[in-house]
């Protein structure tokens, strides 16, 4: 069984999203760079990215992550806020009472977007 | 074994998804992962049912109007698909009456089309011709109303509020789209509270949905917030305060505040509601409203999944006014949808 089928597919997939998006817009360090956003756009956007993080079915592809996040490295994006988003997918799956151990496979798996999240 | 009908032409899905099917015989169908997240592969059941699995994961009011993930359909019976919602269709309609609510809303009474489905809180395209044309929410209800009830504010150079208001009579024949829009009560959660929240003639669908909810028998509360920039603007003032001492689990709320304050009613609603945890929230009006509206019901506890909305698109600009097609807004792509004036 893969890490998505063991986190429970896409019934945990729906119940993490709201969770995960709604601590990142209220933590202080990053929600600046959703100011504005399109909020319908960014929550498909965030479901994308979890679905990725979980092991699911994803065409996540480094260069889209590049290139949605060029413009908030210009400004200031940086590994702190990175941890940060981590941070709180963690935090989310601890909510929703997920292993220690399933939990680190996904920062694992998040953690290799970071060169391209933050354009090195 | 079923017989697939897409676009006037028939196929035998054979065991196939319907995107695999349409696929193999030379369709183009959107479609991204394959696997029922992305939502790419959106279509419509036009005729025929779905099995429940190709609907998984998707916003109640799109399983209520029939669209399913074309890559996690096997249709096991007779199925008739399309791409595009309802919306898209046009039909003939007549104008039955016009009655002035308040100064410069003028609510258009037209006959309903033989044939026309449509749920309360959507919305029509409305055409002047064929190079004008406006979205208008729906104030009627399907169940109550024999006719089709549109709310009109006159915009200063309007080209279809303005053929609306000085033009039109009784008698005359129009044209108008199918209805459409996500934005619109659906049977199934009466102990639901619902938090109505609008500006201006966003209170029309507003006022539709919540009679469609009482009516069918809802037991959740409802509060409708209504925001206008001048008392003359709560239109709706005595309609709604009889509908709150018909059913004592409904509450109307008018907001009034001059300048641009009004948009600011859904903070109220906020601030005296507190925790949305368990609510269904709509929200129809001016942009402003709800963008802000959306993100701080979200943060306030609401289901992203239980938050409608209706944004008017405003065309305010005397002699600027576009005349041209403006993209028709899908149904389907979100929560969102685009209206005019």
């Amino acid at each position: 069984m893969g890490l998505y089928e063991e986190l429970g597919g896409a019934p945990a997939l729906n119940a993490a999203v709201d969770i995960f998006y709604r601590k990142v817009l209220k933590d202080e360090r990053i929600n600046k760079f959703f100011s504005g956003v399109d909020m319908a756009k960014q929550a498909a956007k965030q479901k994308a990215f979890l679905t990725m993080a979980f092991g699911g079915p994803s065409n996540y592809t480094g260069l889209d992550m590049r290139k949605g996040h060029a413009r908030l490295v210009q400004q200031g994006l940086n590994d702190t806020h990175f941890d940060a988003v981590v941070e709180n997918l963690a935090a989310t799956l601890r909510e929703l009472k997920v292993s220690d151990n399933l939990i680190s496979q996904v920062a694992a798996i998040a953690e290799t977007t970071r060169k391209d999240v933050l354009g090195r | 074994m079923a017989r697939l009908r897409f676009r006037d032409q028939e196929y035998e899905t054979a065991g196939r998804s319907v995107l695999d099917c349409l696929g193999e015989n030379g369709h183009d169908i959107p479609h991204s992962c394959r696997s029922g997240v992305c939502h790419g592969c959106l279509m419509r059941a036009v005729r025929g049912a779905v099995p429940t699995r190709a609907q998984d994961g998707l916003r109640d009011t799109l399983v209520a109007q029939g669209f399913f993930l074309a890559c996690q359909c096997h249709p096991e019976q007779a199925l008739e698909a399309a791409l595009e919602g309802a919306g898209a269709q046009q039909f003939a309609a007549r104008v039955l009456a016009r009655r002035l609510l308040g100064p410069g809303i003028m609510c258009l009474e037209i006959s309903r089309p033989a044939n026309y489905e449509y749920r309360a809180g959507q919305y029509l395209r409305l055409f002047r011709d064929a190079s004008a044309w406006r979205n208008y929410s729906l104030a009627s209800v399907p169940g109550l109303d024999d006719s089709l009830h549109l709310h009109v504010r006159l915009v200063p150079g309007g080209a279809v509020s303005g053929w609306v208001h000085e033009r039109l009579v009784a008698g005359q024949e129009i044209t108008i789209s199918g209805a459409q829009g996500e934005c619109f009560h659906f049977p199934g959660a009466p102990d639901k509270d619902l938090l109505l929240v609008g500006t201006g003639t966003g209170a029309a669908p507003l006022w539709a949905i919540a009679r469609d909810a009482l009516h069918s028998g809802h037991r959740g509360r409802v509060h409708l917030y209504h925001g206008s920039r001048e008392e003359a603007g709560q239109y709706l003032r005595k309609d709604l305060a009889a509908l709150q001492a018909r059913w004592p689990n409904f509450h109307y709320h008018p907001s009034v505040a001059p300048g641009g304050g009004h948009a600011d009613v859904a903070q109220i609603a906020l601030r005296e509601i507190g925790d949305l945890a368990h609510w269904r929230v709509y929200l129809c009006g001016s942009p402003r409203m709800v963008d802000s509206a959306r993100l701080e019901c979200f943060l306030a506890g609401a289901a992203s999944a239980e938050i409608f909305a209706d944004a008017f698109l405003p065309y305010n600009a005397a002699g600027a006014d576009p005349g041209l097609p403006v993209p028709v807004a899908p149904a389907i792509a979100g929560a969102c949808d685009g209206h005019a004036e």
